[in-house]
């Protein structure tokens, strides 16, 4: 199995050198990054040079890095106080910058190839720009169309290209992208029966969430490397 | 001359061939399809929003609510995601009772379609048939779980328990006679093993019913033949994974060629279509009934012979016993912050995918450290499927709509997660 994936990553390496670049994996997945202005000249090649073979674009999914890697309880010391459950949030503003960090949105597609029985995953960081854009797939791959979709709704992600980039998921006349990380979880707005208007009526929410488990991020020791091969030896 | 003209019909989303919560947009010259717009969403939860805010364990109970009619088969693609990140492996034990239920999820799964496919296009009786059979298999969900449908059952590391030496028995009451209660018990009496293989011996002959009913039937010919054709190059380039791939002859199974768990121990053949229409889909589901009775025998007799743990000696992940608890310090302690925090799982991403009922069902799962995963993605084959369901009515007649909405086995709780 590695050792398949090990020949594909030096072909791919051959083949587009300076294009994509290989993300370390620790569970022997085959991971690259490609620049957005690339995407469209990488994919095609993917799907259509036989030593590749992609044929099948099994997923293709938004990541919001806003908050990657940031904890609500630090625990590398004993508190005295512990976690609040009354924690107050910081009212949440939705992000209305100029710019984004370069590093922000990503689009990751997840590619299967049937004939030579292997996967990859490629990642599109989508830049500075907002609103974010990237080039849509559906011409290389037509199942990309709803799924595209689905990442312009939740993220607010454009695909340049896409035949009918319209939202998806959420309800008709939402406003927001529901799955960015600032976008809070439990909406902007609710909804009910006013029987005075004898009708449906939005308001702003009225009550707030709350943290029940803080996001904590323990070094668990077990996965360094110096450990592990003192275990082993 | 009077003019003609194309006309705009709502199809859903309160229809009961509409599988739940689907809304059609029609444009129809006649009785013949134009154009569709299929709407989806209404039955959106935020599935993975959620998921982010909760520890991973948490998250369990939401993979059953997706496609809420093989909800083993959910948990298993999130666990198995979760596993892999950890750097895991399963006991063999767990691993053999984890495919016997994915092979009764399936069955659970295409009896539910094959019922639900047959009335809606013309078959009742099927629909009754499939329910029978499909209350001994709930029976199963119950034994091992206590919940006939949203088990929670698999957990990171293994299954959340064994499989017990008792089934639940029913009870007399003013709905049921003694002599009812009587017969329903007697397959009840031994273990869940005794009762599965019970199962596995009667279910060639019921599938061998259906096939009476449906398989030369003329009506059901003439609604599924030739409908929904899809060709290879389009299935693959649509995304289409499981039946309906392989209804259009791509033999393709994760099963079979990215094995995961004890797949690859296991004798079972992948059945495969030849003209890629609503007729040939039925074959193939139909035949996966009778493989994954195969498969489901093997696991029986395999687990009878070899007892064993089920879940992964390891604290920081699995709780500890109630009994270990009792006098064990340490064990206390990963009870207590197993419950109140969870685990972290190492940074990195990973995605895993099993041989779902309804095609490939995949978690892809960030994680950045900590105890709650940064991004969960839920790779739905149902949704790839419905992206096509325009594609596939095109030219054909508005009854016929119904008949393609069956074939894709479309369940809106994965569709909208």
């Amino acid at each position: 199995m590695t050792d398949r994936y090990e020949t594909l990553a030096a072909r791919l390496d051959e083949r587009f050198g300076e294009q994509i670049t290989r993300v370390a994996s620790n569970c022997g997945e085959l991971t690259y990054e490609v620049g957005k202005d690339d995407l469209i000249e990488v994919a095609t090649a993917l799907r259509n040079e036989a030593e590749f073979g992609f044929e099948m674009l099994i997923d293709v999914c938004g990541v919001d890095y806003l908050s990657y890697g940031s904890d609500e309880w630090n625990t590398s010391s004993a508190t005295g106080t512990g976690f609040s459950r009354g924690v107050e949030r910081e009212p949440v503003i939705l992000d209305e910058a100029d710019e984004f960090d370069p590093k922000r949105f990503a689009v990751v597609y997840h590619l299967l190839s049937l004939q030579h029985n292997i996967r990859m995953r490629l990642r599109v960081y989508t830049g500075t720009e907002n609103p974010p854009i990237v080039a849509s797939v559906v011409d290389i791959w037509n199942g990309a169309n709803w799924f595209e979709r689905e990442v312009f709704d939740l993220f607010g992600i454009l695909f340049r290209g896409h035949p009918d980039l319209r939202r998806i998921l959420t309800d008709y006349g939402f406003i927001g992208h529901p799955f960015r990380k600032d976008f809070p979880l439990i909406g902007t707005v609710e909804v009910s029966y006013d029987a005075e208007k004898g009708r449906v009526a939005y308001q702003p929410v009225s009550i707030e969430s709350r943290t029940l488990v803080p996001r904590v991020i323990r070094d668990d020791n077990r996965y360094s490397a110096d450990l592990k091969d003192a275990s082993d030896g | 001359m009077a003019e003609i003209q194309n006309y705009t019909m709502n199809f859903g989303p309160q229809h009961p061939a509409a599988h739940g919560v689907l809304r059609l947009v029609l444009e129809l010259d006649g009785e013949v399809i134009q154009k569709a717009d299929p709407h989806v969403g209404l039955l959106h939860r935020g599935t993975e929003k959620l998921a982010e805010s909760k520890p991973y364990n948490q998250s369990i109970g939401y993979m059953d609510r997706l496609d809420y009619v093989s909800m083993m088969c959910n948990e298993h693609g999130y666990v198995l995601a979760i596993e892999k990140l950890l750097g895991i492996t399963v006991p063999l034990r767990a691993q053999y009772i984890r495919v016997m239920f994915d092979e009764i999820t399936r069955i659970l799964n295409h009896l539910m379609w094959l019922g639900a496919h047959g009335l809606d296009i013309g078959a009742m009786t099927m629909f009754l048939y499939c329910f029978r059979e499909r209350e001994d298999l709930m029976d199963c969900y119950e034994a091992v779980s206590g919940t006939r449908m949203h088990a929670t059952y698999y957990r990171p590391g293994g299954v959340y328990r064994d499989l017990p030496e008792t089934m639940p028995k029913y009870q007399e009451s003013k709905f049921r006679s003694t002599r009812e209660v009587e017969r329903l018990n007697s397959i009840r009496d031994g273990s869940l093993l005794d009762f599965i293989e019970a199962f596995t011996d009667k279910f060639p002959g019921c599938v061998d019913e259906y096939e009476t009913l449906l398989t030369d039937n003329r009506i059901w010919k003439q609604r599924t033949v030739n409908i929904g054709v899809v060709t290879p190059e389009r299935a693959m380039q649509l995304g289409f994974t499981g039946p309906m791939l392989r209804g259009s002859g791509v033999e393709w199974d994760l099963r079979k060629k990215q094995p995961y768990e004890v797949y690859d121990q296991i004798d079972f053949d992948i059945p495969v279509g030849v003209n890629g229409d609503c007729y040939d889909r039925y074959l193939v589901r139909v035949e996966e009934f009778r493989q994954s009775n195969r498969i489901i025998k093997q696991c029986v007799d395999w687990l009878r012979a070899n007892p064993g743990p089920v879940m992964v000696d390891d604290h920081k992940v699995v709780a500890p016993t109630r009994v270990e608890m009792k006098d064990d310090m340490e064990s206390l302690i990963h009870h207590f912050k197993l419950f109140t925090e969870g685990y972290c799982v190492p940074a990195g991403e990973a995605y895993a995918a099993v041989e779902h009922p309804k095609g490939e069902f995949g978690v892809y799962l960030v994680s950045d450290g900590a105890n709650k995963p940064y991004r969960v993605k839920i790779r739905a084959p149902g949704f790839a499927h419905l992206s096509a369901m325009a594609e596939m009515v095109e030219g054909h007649m508005l009854a016929d709509v119904v008949a393609v909405i069956g074939t894709q086995d479309i369940v809106f709780g994965e569709v909208d997660r």
